[in-house]
């Protein structure tokens, strides 16, 4: 007999496992049809809403290595964010959670790919359903993605094969961003449900309603890299989560004190060099976009990390190397939706104003009182809002064919935005649905004894760092502070 | 025989060092420890918020002395251990604690007494 505690995670792998034979006997219908296996599948359209016309069969195009050459880089750098974002939340966090943190982010990795595997790739690109999912047995599995089969995802031929894994990456660092709201207190089961349960109902759909075809792509709406897939879904999430979870013990009598600056910082900059194969890399080929795209991108984190060390300096006269890193993130968070599409100055001006406005989002986080640990919502979820807008404002004509307001197209603003909102309403009520399912079956919070003693040692029973005798309670906040 | 407990500020271990050993106390251990006093703590800040920090690193110096020594390590401490500009003393450059110290016994060979330290 199991003890009384896992009976709950029991019940949610029978589902699972009940869900999974669903889907395989699906696969096998629909593998049983007749299958195109060689045949070259037409364009898809992303990211660019006139080429959704253009989507007709050509004959036998040719594979454009350039393009996949690029795609192939651009998906290894993507999962390079994985390491990148274990180290900077890791850093962040006490020394008796560090692997537990670490963890998070390399759970969401192994997971996810799986999920990706086995249906979430047919639900974010299969055929589109209604604007709203996709739906396409014969991507179950990915049966039906056969090696021969090009896409032409943004200017050249490349292998399907290519573009599911770019793609299962982004899907992956997604919910790994959400670690941060609910670092130091989320049980390591409930986690994983929760990754499974977020990308299916929230992650996938979003992604298919802005690049799969779905009604948000339908109304001309453009994000290029992610800002409302990606960030606005990961931010507001995060804080759906940390509202869930509560305050960690003690937060904000004592403050937390980071297991090691010097790690985060590296966590940024691995952050930071992935991310040029998440913004460049989604021009989805090697193309002008893409090269406009890496450079938005290098000017955007810059500029914010400057305005976050400077909004910081007038605050309280100290520049922290912290704030570099967050500064750095905020900025490669705002640009991420805009960079296939602003002209060159634009990026300096988003990178600025992403810095300062994610720096008081975290004061206003302080204000409050709630425990986003990390600040996945005021970094991801207000960087990306804010993206989104200046995609809207900045975007170029001349850039890759959107004009935004200050070019005249007051309409293209007005589609960003509602595009950002519904991101937010999207991404708020399933993750709340999401979090009430775990809440009433394997609870989301470890013991109180767990939290004190660290995720390290009660979950997985190792430590990452030889802690000392030196107790964690020798940073009180002072009384008004 | 004196047991001469030292606690200095971390970055004046050196100085103190060589202050030593310029009056022959040649025989020194060292630790890091943590602790507060009239120092109170410093504040560091974290995305803007600010923290109190209350335990201060210092380090630590144990040295067993005959009495003629005891004055000469104290004087080479507190000269060398002041941190303030122009070698003026300051909040948080430490203590020095002297107890007395009843026997030493030099594991290698038995040696007891003054003559083992």
């Amino acid at each position: 007999m199991l003890p009384e505690r896992f009976k709950p995670l029991v019940f949610a792998d029978r589902a699972y496992c009940l869900l999974a034979v669903i889907l395989l006997l699906g696969a096998l219908l629909a593998s049983s049809a007749p299958c195109s296996a060689d045949v070259v599948k037409p364009g898809r359209a992303w990211h660019s809403p006139s080429s959704a016309t253009a989507s007709g069969a050509v004959a036998h195009p040719a594979i454009d290595t350039g393009s996949t050459a690029w795609m192939l880089v651009s998906t290894a750098l993507v999962m390079f964010m994985i390491p990148g974002l274990a180290l900077f939340y890791g850093g962040m966090v006490r020394k008796k959670n560090f692997l537990g943190t670490m963890m998070h982010s390399y759970t969401a990795l192994v997971v996810i790919c799986l999920q990706w595997f086995l249906f979430g790739y047919m639900l974010a690109f299969g055929k589109d359903q209604y604007g709203f999912i996709g739906w396409q047995p014969g991507k179950i599995l990915l049966l039906g993605v056969s090696p021969g089969h090009l896409i032409n995802a943004g200017g050249g031929y490349i292998p399907e094969t290519v573009f599911c894994a770019f793609q299962a990456m982004f899907a992956m660092i997604t919910p790994a961003v959400i670690a941060g709201s609910i670092a130091e207190r989320m049980k390591l089961r409930s986690f994983v449900l929760f990754l499974l349960l977020w990308s299916t109902l929230v992650y996938d759909p979003l992604a298919h309603f802005v690049w799969g075809g779905g009604w948000l792509h339908q109304l001309g709406a453009v994000d290029f890299a992610g800002g409302t897939v990606v960030e606005i879904a990961s931010g507001v999430s995060g804080l759906v989560m940390a509202l869930f979870l509560g305050r960690r013990q003690g937060y904000p009598n004592q403050v937390i004190q980071p297991s090691s600056l010097a790690l985060a910082l590296s966590g940024a900059g691995i952050l930071w060099f992935g991310w040029y194969g998440f913004n460049a890399g989604s021009a989805g080929a090697a193309t002008v976009v893409a090269g406009a795209a890496f450079l938005n991108t290098t000017m955007a984190a810059a500029a914010a990390a400057i305005a976050w060390n400077l909004t910081e300096w007038l605050h309280h006269r100290r520049p922290t190397t912290l704030g570099l890193a967050s500064g750095v993130v905020a900025g490669l968070v705002a640009i991420t939706p805009a960079c296939g599409y602003v002209a060159l100055w634009a990026s300096p001006i988003i990178g600025l104003l992403a810095g300062f406005i994610c720096y008081m989002a975290v004061q206003v986080k302080i204000k409050i009182g709630y425990d986003d640990s990390l600040d996945a919502f005021a970094v991801h979820g207000v960087g990306g809002f804010l993206g989104m807008l200046l995609t809207g404002l900045f975007a170029s004509a001349a850039v890759n064919g959107i004009a935004g307001l200050i070019e005249g197209d007051g309409r293209q603003f007005l589609i960003e935005s509602l595009a950002a909102l519904s991101a937010v309403a999207y991404a708020a009520i399933g993750t709340a649905l999401v979090g009430v399912i775990l809440h009433k079956t394997v609870g989301l919070r470890v013991s109180e004894v767990l939290e004190t003693e660290g995720l390290d040692m009660g979950i997985h029973g190792e430590s990452a760092w030889d802690t000392g005798a030196v107790p964690e309670l020798a940073a009180t906040i002072p009384a008004g502070g | 025989m004196k047991w001469i407990t030292a606690i200095i500020q971390p970055f004046r271990l050196e100085a103190v060092k060589q202050a030593l050993s310029d009056v022959e106390v040649f025989r020194l251990t060292v630790s890091d420890v943590q602790g507060y006093g009239r120092q109170k703590g410093h504040t560091e800040y974290f995305r803007g918020q600010a923290m109190q920090v209350n335990l201060i690193r210092k380090v630590r110096l144990d040295i067993a002395v005959n009495d003629n020594f005891v004055q000469p390590t104290i004087d080479a401490i507190v000269k060398a251990a002041r941190s303030g500009p122009g070698g003026k003393g300051q909040i948080g450059d430490g203590k020095i604690f002297v107890l007395p110290l009843e026997n030493v016994i030099r594991v290698s060979d038995g040696t007891a007494g003054g003559e083992a330290i």
